[in-house]
């Protein structure tokens, strides 16, 4: 009752019609959502049927299959992850400082970067990937491209966001030293957001190994295209080991991830 | 002003001591990405035929083409409808999972099996969900929607947790103090101190729902990703630049709106 | 001998108003700053800085002391009037010359600002931005003889022993004193200090005080000051300009500042008891 009090206080009328209209337009979009939405019942039926099924195909698990093509596409897949993570570092770097209003406070500019930002974030990596492939041919070299051009919007906008919490001070001071402005940005911005940078980077390589996982499933090499082989066979305990390799690696990445970051800060 | 390296001068220390592990690490960084490249096969020739191959892709995909319109709606919808069910649902079963979670209000037997669970919903990709759900239900937005919903207890549910172990734990000994069960500390005393977040976590999965939802489709989980699939098979370069241009205006208007919601319930 | 080798030093750095570089003093002509149109924060200030000693600048907080020392050096953009200084309206400056205009006009900082993720070292070279390239910048490919010249600074201001380590390993007065120092660095024909004693403790306060009168006196740069302290701009300075509702009310001599111009630029008085 006490929170509820506070709550009456806190809120202008308002900002109370505001919210009100904002869950009442939420409970509008869920309820138009699921009547309209097209749900065959028929395939929920035997959905527990299929479940079970699914499950008695793919134990035991066939081991032998890891060897003979999961373990060179798992490494293939770890080299797509780290190498387009670090193809995407060098993209986003210029993007996420022209995206920043007070490194580069040009208006126009700022709205372009944030414009290639979003259309990355946008296009997911199986699209970009898609695109890719269409363009280099299936293999390795598209799945790298797609994981560098989708993360370039994630790490330059987070990129962007670390250099506008810069502190000013440190600028002003060399602004007025008449340091030009690539030296500004050397100097004084770089040095406060290169720990956030790393951060970023090692955030997203974190991401990365998730999702060039799957890149194989339209052609873009790693562990995907193993997986995609195991379905279209319907070689589910080949497609069992598949999954347990990608959750695996996931968890140790993440698990490496928050090492080097706890040591870094 | 010569270019030389400065020397350190006579009893003076080495003004720019050099960090080797630093060094190392950017050599290091360098060569790997090198060995990488020549790995994955990233070669020069290759690149400049892609790119060859990348000016006739995108003559082919302009201009866009607005024939197929209906598809299109039919396709953005379906993939609105889908983040939305999905959001909702995946929220309200974060709520339990989520509080299951909590280590400070839980007992150990029951909050390792509740992080181990949304650990295993957080590491696997939609897609590789949607395709178990797509054998599971077959093909449609029903699969694409409860492989968001996996992803978004995998996030939402371990947000709220930390949220969760984050609270102050002298109104639920307040609350407790008063004789409350335990239902009562959870809805008198937790509920209203992670309510304020809520908002947020659900925007923000809303936006990440909507982007997904575009990409379920590609391995039959229904949607805007389901269109864009067939266009590229199709090789309609035209049609999938319409559609890649509809999901980043709708993903730009979205951003916006997420925003706007969030400084209204800050 | 001082007067010169600063002198020499000015000319050395290749400024392109060699001519100009004689003359250290400062003429502002009806300075205005809105920073809200139609409400203007500097009223048309107009004031001549001799060449020489330190000129204080007090008066309440939010009267515009620190937008007329930004102005200065276009920290700050004027909305109107002139800055002339060596020949050159400042307010009027742009791109590469203002950035020349600036390297020859030092500032301290109420706050430091110094890179506290850079070495001290480092901190003090970056007086010396305006004179190289950037690429010479990031390689730290920095003239032996500014090397030189930053660690007999570093030992001026009594910090010889900390030129490796981070700055953000000092306290406020080392800080501080790596800020002036830092200014110096630049060889400046002019040096502006924004409120540089605020952050720190009365003791501290004069000490920093006495190292930047010292520092300024011995290359004879001359010093424009903004300070709410006025028993310390009273103990420093040469003149004291008393600012107030964007005028300037006094101007003369700290032995001439009484208690009516206190109550004239403060307002009130029962402080003054």
């Amino acid at each position: 009752m006490i929170a509820d009090q506070r709550r009456w206080e806190r809120f202008t009328p308002r900002e109370r019609l505001l919210r009100f209209t904002f869950y009442l337009v939420a409970v509008a979009a869920f309820v138009v959502s699921v009547q309209t939405v097209e749900v065959i019942p028929e395939f929920l039926y035997d959905a527990p049927e299929q479940v079970v099924d699914l499950f008695a195909r793919m134990w035991p698990m066939d081991l032998k299959y890891y060897p003979k093509a999961v373990h060179a596409a798992l490494i293939e897949t770890l080299h797509i992850a780290t190498l387009g993570t670090i193809l995407s570092l060098g993209l986003a770097l210029p993007v996420g400082i022209l995206a920043a209003r007070n490194v580069v406070p040009v208006t126009a500019i700022n709205q372009f970067a944030k414009l290639v930002l979003v259309s990355s974030r946008s296009v997911n990596s199986l699209v970009w990937a898609l695109l890719f492939v269409a363009v280099f041919g299936p293999g390795a070299l598209a799945g790298t491209l797609a994981i560098a051009f989708r993360s370039i919007g994630f790490v330059g906008k987070l990129f962007g966001e670390a250099l506008e919490e810069a502190n000013r001070g440190p600028v002003e001071a060399l602004t007025a030293a008449g340091a030009p402005w690539p030296s500004v940005f050397l100097k004084a911005y770089w040095p406060q957001v290169q720990p956030a940078f790393w951060s970023i980077a090692l955030f997203r390589w974190d991401i990365n190994i998730r999702e060039s996982a799957v890149l194989g499933l339209v052609g873009a090499g790693g562990i995907g295209v193993a997986l995609d082989t195991a379905l279209t066979l319907l070689y589910w305990d080949q497609v069992a080991v598949v999954l347990a390799t990608i959750f695996a690696v996931v968890i140790l990445a993440e698990i490496i991830v928050t090492t080097i970051r706890s040591r870094i800060i | 002003m010569s270019i030389v390296p400065a020397a350190p001068a006579a009893g003076r220390p080495n003004p720019f001591p050099v960090s080797w592990t630093t060094r190392a690490a950017w050599l290091g960084l360098a060569i790997y990405s090198v060995y990488a490249a020549s790995l994955l096969d990233v070669t020069w020739e290759r690149f400049v035929f892609g790119l060859g191959n990348g000016a006739r892709f995108i003559g082919r995909m302009l201009p866009p083409a607005f024939t197929h319109m209906d598809l299109l709606w039919k396709g953005l919808a379906e993939s609105l409808e889908i983040a939305i069910i999905a959001t909702v649902f995946g929220i309200v079963l974060s709520l339990p999972v989520g509080l299951a979670a909590s280590r400070n209000l839980m007992p150990i037997w029951v909050s390792w099996p509740a992080r181990a669970f949304i650990a295993l919903c957080r590491s696997f990709h939609p897609v590789i969900v949607a395709i178990l759900f797509v054998k599971a239900v077959g093909f449609g937005a029903i699969a694409g929607i409860l492989a968001l919903i996996v992803a978004s207890v995998g996030f939402i549910a371990k947000l709220f947790a930390e949220a969760i172990e984050e609270i102050s734990l002298k109104q639920v000994e307040a609350v407790r103090a008063t004789g409350a069960s335990f239902m009562n500390v959870i809805f008198m005393a937790v509920v209203p101190q992670v309510l304020a977040r809520f908002t947020g976590f659900a925007t923000y999965q809303l936006d990440s729902n909507l982007r997904n939802s575009t990409m379920v489709g590609i391995v039959g989980g229904g949607g805007i990703g389901s269109t864009l699939f067939t266009a590229f098979q199709k090789f309609d370069y035209d049609f999938v630049l319409t559609i890649l241009l509809a999901i980043i205006a709708i993903i730009f208007v979205g951003e916006i709106l997420a925003g706007w919601v969030r400084k209204t319930f800050q | 001998m001082t007067a010169i080798g600063a002198m020499t030093g000015a000319a050395a750095n290749g400024s392109g108003q060699a001519g100009m570089t004689g003359t250290r003093s400062l003429s502002i002509r009806g300075l205005t700053k809105e920073y809200v149109r139609g409400k203007p924060v500097l009223r048309g200030i107009s004031l001549d800085i001799a060449g020489q000693g330190i000129t204080a600048i007090i008066g309440p907080s939010g009267t515009g002391k620190s937008t007329l020392i930004r102005c200065i050096n276009r920290l700050v953009e004027p909305t109107a009037g002139e800055i002339w200084f060596q020949g050159m309206d400042l307010a009027r400056l742009r791109g590469r010359s203002l950035r020349e205009a600036r390297r020859r006009i030092g500032m301290v900082f109420q706050e430091y600002n110094l890179v506290e993720r850079l070495s001290v070292m480092e901190n003090l070279l970056c007086g010396r931005l305006g004179y190289i390239s950037p690429v010479r910048a990031w390689l730290r490919r920095f003239d032996p003889a500014d090397i030189e010249r930053a660690f007999e600074l570093l030992d001026i201001v009594g910090l010889g022993a900390f030129a490796t380590q981070r700055a953000d390993a000092l306290s406020g007065g080392q800080r501080q004193r790596v800020g002036i120092a830092r200014a110096v660095m630049q060889r400046p024909d002019l040096l502006l200090a924004d409120e540089p004693t605020s952050s720190l403790d009365p003791k501290t306060s004069v000490e920093i005080m006495e190292l930047m009168a010292g520092l300024t006196a011995q290359h004879d740069i001359p010093v424009i000051l903004n300070i709410h302290n006025v028993e310390l701009a009273k103990r420093f300075a040469a003149r004291i300009v008393g600012m107030a509702g964007g005028h300037v009310v006094f101007d003369g001599l700290p032995a001439d500042l009484r208690d009516d111009h206190l109550k004239q630029i403060y307002g009130g008085e029962g402080w003054l008891e």
